[in-house]
């Protein structure tokens, strides 16, 4: 029987010819993720159950990228980059992009693939749950708590059930109003925060093929607001071309068989969907932006590892270009690197820090998560009263954002700079 | 692992995620330190919004101001337990503040495998949607071999689902002793 590039993946991993949903096997580990919140636990177990002298299993396999608690006075935070970088020391470990040096990237997720760590047909594994961001690049990404880590940094090894698959199919390439965020927030919407629970999902069809490789990464970003386990995108040359720049090293990438089985398949013509948002307190509540015209704003946020890459604030400098904003508007790059492109990148004679400025925005001196998570209470962009927030990132649970009474509204970019602009959510077309 | 698991429930609603379990503004507390782990038992659930907390009535306190234990054992949840980040610290809070079992209509995935992994408590699944059947401080034993949970308050039992391939790793006491039996890791 066939398989799908998700279950080849695993298969070849545990080193097997075959592997079927609902197999339980030990998969050898290509990459090992951690951060600032989830290091120091992690850590922490290693030690406990390996011993005080133990090393990890393979040091070039381990990438430790604190990102989390960044510019913070919360002494508590930095004593977690502290214990970080002892280990990173003490391990003599290479991937390490530590803070207030030149090597620091900031969020995780994108600053993996940046720095060459994301490859076709390899496992990742990541003490985050959008480690799935990764599947853009035809692997097998997820998300794991603290004592699968430890586990893996001691054997590189882990127990995976192998997830039945969801396709995702959509015909035309995007209409200029729409992004990936788009689509995702649509799907989630269909399915629901659970629709994908335990399952893989993959989006395909020359809708997605002909997305960048930022785009895709934003499809895959969010398979966890529907509950999958993993996202995962065809190989393409596109795939091939951004890898090759990043690194040397050899992969094999995977596609579907054509006797794949699906649990599903679902497929949308690109036309049919609209500039959509996921309204307060969940990413399933959906809506259009002009559903939602009118509903007044006191921020705008655009950032994270979902909205806060290159092309989405190019994005939002094209409709910010020559307008001022309404609303308190913040921008956070993702990574340094999206930072320098921000200084470098060009847009009709300006640079974008420059039309963010002259629009008004409020632009973040470092790259981190910053206010997606809400954060320690002095976090830039947080939300610390009942604010209405429209916001690039992925989540809107009740605090997500720091208070408990905010309300957070997920858009694309452009919808984000269109409704900054306004003071109310608005449709992107009206500027577009 | 014991046969009978007793306790006072606490009852929330759907989607009750990791933001809610743990606020991410906790996640700096060191997890080592025999003192300062005890925050997490202090904060366990403080992000679930006040009317949602401790239902049917709300506005209950999981853990009592400036206390890490809780009086309530069993936690009852609807869809979706456990959604969102995969912070370990949320099933590690909650174990702190005194839970011993959480029996929901289903979970996210990574909560789910955490409980299970990290050896914290038992995520059960209960056949019927218990949110609604039992109330905050209802008295309530879960009988694993029968696989019931009754409701002393009230006298009901209710079906749990079987715990399936995870069976064995819970049996262990998480995925390290599971690892060690699978031989890949020296005893
Ligand atoms: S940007 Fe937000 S979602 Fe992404 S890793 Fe950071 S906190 Fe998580």
């Amino acid at each position: 029987m066939g398989m799908t590039m998700t279950e080849k993946v695993l298969a070849r991993h545990a080193g097997r010819k075959h592997a079927a949903p609902g197999d339980n096997i030990w998969v050898d580990v290509d990459i090992l993720m951690t951060h600032d919140v989830c290091g120091p636990g992690t850590i922490g177990i290693f030690r406990k159950q390996f011993g005080p002298t133990a090393r990890v299993w393979d040091k070039e396999k381990v990438v430790v990228i604190p990102d989390h608690y960044i510019f913070t006075n919360d002494q508590h935070a930095h004593r977690n980059i502290d214990v970080l970088r002892a280990f990173v020391k003490e391990q003599d470990l290479p991937y390490y992009y530590d803070v207030g040096t030149d090597k620091y990237k900031g969020v995780c997720h994108i600053a993996l693939p940046e720095e060459g760590h994301t490859r076709p047909g390899e496992v990742l594994f990541g003490t985050d749950s959008h480690t799935c961001t990764a599947g853009a690049f035809g692997e097998f990404a997820t998300g794991i708590g603290n004592t699968d880590a430890a586990l893996i940094m001691g054997i590189g090894k882990l127990w995976v059930k192998v997830p039945e698959t969801m396709r995702f199919e959509f015909e035309g390439p995007l209409p200029p109003y729409l992004m990936a965020k788009d689509l995702i927030l649509h799907i989630i919407g269909d399915i629901g925060v659970d629709g994908a629970t335990y399952r893989a999902m993959e989006f395909a069809g020359d809708g997605v093929m002909s997305l960048s490789i930022e785009e895709r990464m934003t499809l895959c970003n969010m398979v966890i607001e529907a509950g999958g386990k993993n996202g995962i995108i065809p190989v393409d040359a596109v795939t091939e071309t951004f890898v090759k720049s990043k690194t040397a090293k050899p992969y094999q990438p995977v596609a579907d068989d054509p006797d794949a089985r699906f649990h599903s398949v679902r497929r949308y013509k690109t036309a049919d969907i609209q500039p959509t948002v996921a309204k307060p307190h969940s990413p399933d509540n959906r809506g259009t932006a002009r559903e939602c015209k009118g509903t007044k704003l006191d921020r705008a946020y655009i950032g994270s590892c979902t909205g806060g890459k290159l092309n989405d604030f190019l994005a939002a400098a094209k409709i910010l270009k020559g307008h001022q904003v309404k609303t308190d508007t913040y921008i956070v790059p993702a990574t340094t690197e999206v930072a320098k492109g921000l200084a470098t990148t060009m847009l009709d004679g300006q640079t974008l820090v420059e039309i963010f400025q002259n629009a008004g925005a409020k632009i973040s001196q470092g790259a981190s998560c910053a206010a997606c998570l809400g954060g320690p209470s002095d976090t830039f962009g947080r939300l610390n009263r009942s604010e209405v927030c429209i916001s690039t990132t992925n989540r809107n649970f009740p605090g997500r954002m720091g208070s408990k009474t905010a309300q957070v509204y997920l858009a694309s970019p452009y919808t984000v700079a269109a409704s900054a602009i306004r003071g109310e959510i608005t449709d992107p077309r009206e500027f577009l | 692992m014991q046969d009978i698991i007793k306790g006072k429930a606490y009852v929330l609603g759907d989607n009750i995620d990791t933001d809610q379990i743990i606020p991410a503004k906790h996640l700096v507390y060191s997890l080592s330190d025999p003192e300062e782990r005890k925050l997490y038992g202090r904060y366990a659930l403080s992000g679930v919004p006040d009317a949602a907390a401790g239902l049917p009535k709300g506005n209950v306190r999981f853990v009592p101001e400036n206390d890490h234990r809780s009086p309530f054992q069993i936690v009852i949840g609807g869809k979706n337990f456990g959604s969102g980040s995969s912070r370990e610290h949320a099933p590690e809070a909650m174990q702190i503040a005194g839970v011993t079992a959480v029996v929901a209509e289903s979970y996210a995935r990574i909560f789910y495998r955490n409980s299970v992994d990290g050896g914290f408590f038992i995520p059960f699944e209960a056949v019927q949607r218990l949110v609604g059947e039992i109330a905050t401080g209802d008295d309530l034993e879960i009988d694993l071999p029968k696989g019931t949970l009754t409701n002393r308050t009230s006298g009901k039992t209710y079906g749990l689902r079987p715990l399936g391939d995870v069976l064995e790793i819970i049996k262990a006491g998480g995925v390290f002793a599971y690892a060690r039996q699978a031989g890949f890791l020296k005893s």
